[in-house]
């Protein structure tokens, strides 16, 4: 919620800044910019670059913040790292009362700092020390060295100054608390009692995140430079990709090559078009994940299936782009090129595919987007390289790195893929939408 | 026999609701070589029908077409046809447009290659030859369509309202254009309009048709064409016979127009 407001405000920040700094800038005086209505004129809206650059820079230092990158100026508040130290008021079975004290202190990992040395202090409540790991909760039987005990029937009736009547010897008869476990805040950090009456001591976790939930952009860039010069589950990082993309380009290059003649054949011929239409129209809501399990049934978790998979993901949107694409023939072209004395054949070479080319490039686009988000979560489910293997392993032993640069590695890749495809559009079919 | 004879043509469709069109009725028609024939009628008089028919797109239910002795049966390059728009392959250029005919029908490069050039001469865009169509504006296009249908060399050229889509000073050019090419060609052209003053400028003969069913209703043989070839086509628009057949045709369609209307009202 927090990090939303964040985001927010830097949006707006961000544009009034922007917008005050263009301002003072020379105008420029094209076409758009003498526009008087452009709200409601979409044709005047264009992405406004500036902001594009400001949103990335602003993810990354939104990430590297609140996960205390090095990269970042400025960071969230990080979990307490040092010491510290509280009261706690013991009243014995007799019903004395002994005031101890509490030294703890944070520690980045389990033995990384050594052990606090304190004064035992008198009375029959002795003083404490714990170590506390990072992110952490530490419990204290405070009782472990006083001459009382819990099972006498001590306990603790103040902590830091604040009283309770919190008995952990109530119970009712199934043996659960009566009251209410108290909290009570010290300097730097919180204090619960446990079931049993012992001390749960919470320093102050700040609002960054733990590697564990969200790693630091470098530590994911290091995780990148590693795996891409040492590999990982066998294989390097070119390898899982590369693999990845072979699986879609073999599956979008077979499901092309029958769907596209399939979809021409259903525009052309009745018989085909009534024979394939209930089979296309029923498979083509069916999502390719849920094609996963009975391909691995008929055919493992090998290249053969996964290339199976993609080739009926892509069969369906390449059909039906065909099929649409001889549809959209204007019919004066047909019979332009009749009475101009083009045979079937010509007609078909000369007329119907080049006038079909741009919707079955937009059904390739289509496709290879499918394809591509298929093939990863075919590998979450069952495979032995790729990029959703990679992560789907990662993630079992919690390498949140490897997880997070394989999402970032497959989005980068499907931005890419996005991005050949409509640079072949503009040049394969530079009339589309032009006639 | 030379020419295009049209033999007492009907065409008769059924609809889905049991209903059937009476779109044609005994149309007979005998057009000689080298001879400019406009056809003007309201909307639904057949005449976009009948021109489907000549040009092999449409079989009659009746009657036939023949051209210079033989049957039409179904398209073919000795009839050209112009349409309206969206005609032109905009996956090829000006030149390459032009050259599609000749290329389908196995000429070689070298032998059309220049018959194009001369083509696109004539109609004024030598300088576009390399250009994609969508640069080309709705007049160009037009010029693009009727280079292509020329190169050819069809004995008949057959234009369905070639020059609906085009603004009125575009269109005077082109109605110029096409009187230079048929007097250059000598090619029989039939051309079907909405334009009362464009069917009289460009038709040696006008065939006015009447809707329901659709028949010739009344023909007429006309001097303007003749006299509009590389002269002011505002010129003859002046000539007192013009207005004097204008208004008679205008007043013809427009009777028609409210028969249809009264027809329509009545029933409902």
């Amino acid at each position: 919620m927090t990090i939303l407001l964040i985001y927010i405000a830097i949006f707006i920040g961000a544009f009034l800044v922007v917008k005050f700094i263009t301002s003072r800038l020379e105008q420029r005086h094209d076409f758009t910019s003498l526009k008087t209505v452009t709200f409601g004129d979409e044709s005047a809206v264009t992405a406004n670059r500036t902001a594009s650059v400001i949103s990335i820079v602003a993810i990354f230092l939104i990430w590297g913040a609140f996960t205390g990158s090095k990269l970042t100026p400025i960071h969230a508040p990080g979990p307490y790292q040092g010491k510290g130290q509280f009261d706690y008021v013991v009243e014995g079975p007799d019903g004395q009362r002994d005031t101890a004290s509490v030294f703890w202190q944070v520690e980045d990992k389990k033995g990384a700092a050594e052990d606090l040395e304190i004064a035992e202090g008198d009375g029959f409540a002795l003083n404490d020390a714990i170590n506390i790991i990072k992110y952490r909760s530490g419990q204290l039987r405070w009782d472990g060295n006083d001459a009382v005990s819990r099972k006498d029937g001590a306990r603790i009736v103040e902590v830091d100054g604040q009283a309770t009547d919190f008995d952990p010897n109530q119970r009712d008869a199934d043996g659960n608390l009566v009251q209410d476990r108290p909290r009570f805040r010290i300097d730097n950090g919180s204090v619960t009692m446990t079931d049993k009456g012992a001390l749960l001591i919470t320093p102050y976790q700040g609002w960054q995140m733990e590697p564990i939930w969200l790693p630091s952009p470098e530590a994911v860039w290091s995780r990148i430079v590693e795996i891409a010069s040492e590999g990982y589950q066998n294989n390097t990082l070119l390898q899982h990709l590369g693999w990845s993309l072979f699986r879609v380009v073999a599956g979008f290059f077979f499901g092309a090559l029958i769907g596209i003649p399939l979809g021409y054949a259903m525009g052309l011929s009745d018989w085909f078009r009534g024979w394939f239409d209930p089979i296309v129209e029923f498979m083509r809501p069916v999502p390719p994940l849920a094609l996963i399990p009975l391909v691995i049934i008929w055919a493992g978790i090998g290249e053969v299936g996964k290339v199976i998979l993609l080739f009926l993901a892509a069969l369906w949107i390449m059909t039906i782009a065909a099929r649409a694409g001889v549809s959209g023939v204007n019919i004066t072209k047909v019979h332009a090129a009749y009475s101009l004395g083009a045979s079937r054949w010509q007609i078909m070479r000369h007329v119907i595919v080049p006038n079909s080319l741009p919707e079955i490039f937009t059904g390739a686009r289509v496709a290879m987007g499918v394809c591509w988000g298929t093939v990863v979560a075919a590998e979450l489910v069952a495979a032995e390289k790729g990029a959703g293997m990679m992560i789907m392993v990662a993630s079992k032993f919690q390498l949140t790195d490897i997880v997070i640069m394989g999402i970032i590695l497959i989005g980068i890749i499907g931005y890419g893929i996005d991005i050949l495809m409509r640079r072949a559009e503009r040049w394969l079919v530079p009339w589309k939408g032009r006639s | 026999m030379s020419g295009l004879v049209l033999d007492a043509i009907s065409m008769r469709f059924d609809l889905p609701n049991g209903d059937h069109v009476q779109a044609l009725k005994n149309v007979s028609l005998d057009i000689k070589t080298g001879e400019l024939m406009s056809v003007l009628g309201p909307s639904g008089c057949g005449k976009t029908t009948l021109l489907n028919i000549i040009a092999g797109f449409l079989a009659p239910t009746e009657g036939a077409v023949t051209l210079n002795g033989h049957l039409v049966t179904g398209p073919h390059q000795e009839r050209g046809m112009v349409f309206q728009k969206g005609a032109l392959f905009e996956w090829m250029n000006v030149r390459e447009n032009v050259a599609f005919g000749p290329r389908m029908n196995g000429v070689p490069k070298s032998e059309s290659a220049g018959k194009v050039d001369h083509l696109l001469e004539v109609v004024g865009l030598h300088d576009f030859k390399e250009k994609a169509i969508y640069e080309l504006s709705g007049g160009m296009q037009q010029r693009v369509a009727l280079a292509r249908c020329l190169a050819n060399e069809p004995d008949v050229i057959l234009m369905d309202e070639p020059l609906g889509a085009l603004d009125a000073l575009t269109r005077e050019k082109m109605q110029g254009l096409v009187l230079k090419l048929w007097k250059e060609t000598g090619k029989t052209i039939i051309l079907i309009t909405h334009s009362v003053e464009e069917a009289l400028l460009l038709g040696e003969r006008l065939i006015v048709m009447a809707p329901r069913p659709g028949r010739i209703h009344k023909e007429y043989n006309l001097p303007f064409a003749e006299m509009g070839v590389g002269a002011d086509l505002r010129e003859v628009k002046h000539h007192a016979e013009y207005a004097l057949t204008r208004e008679e045709i205008l007043n013809m369609i427009w009777d028609m127009e409210e028969e249809i209307m009264g027809r329509t009202e009545g029933a409902a």
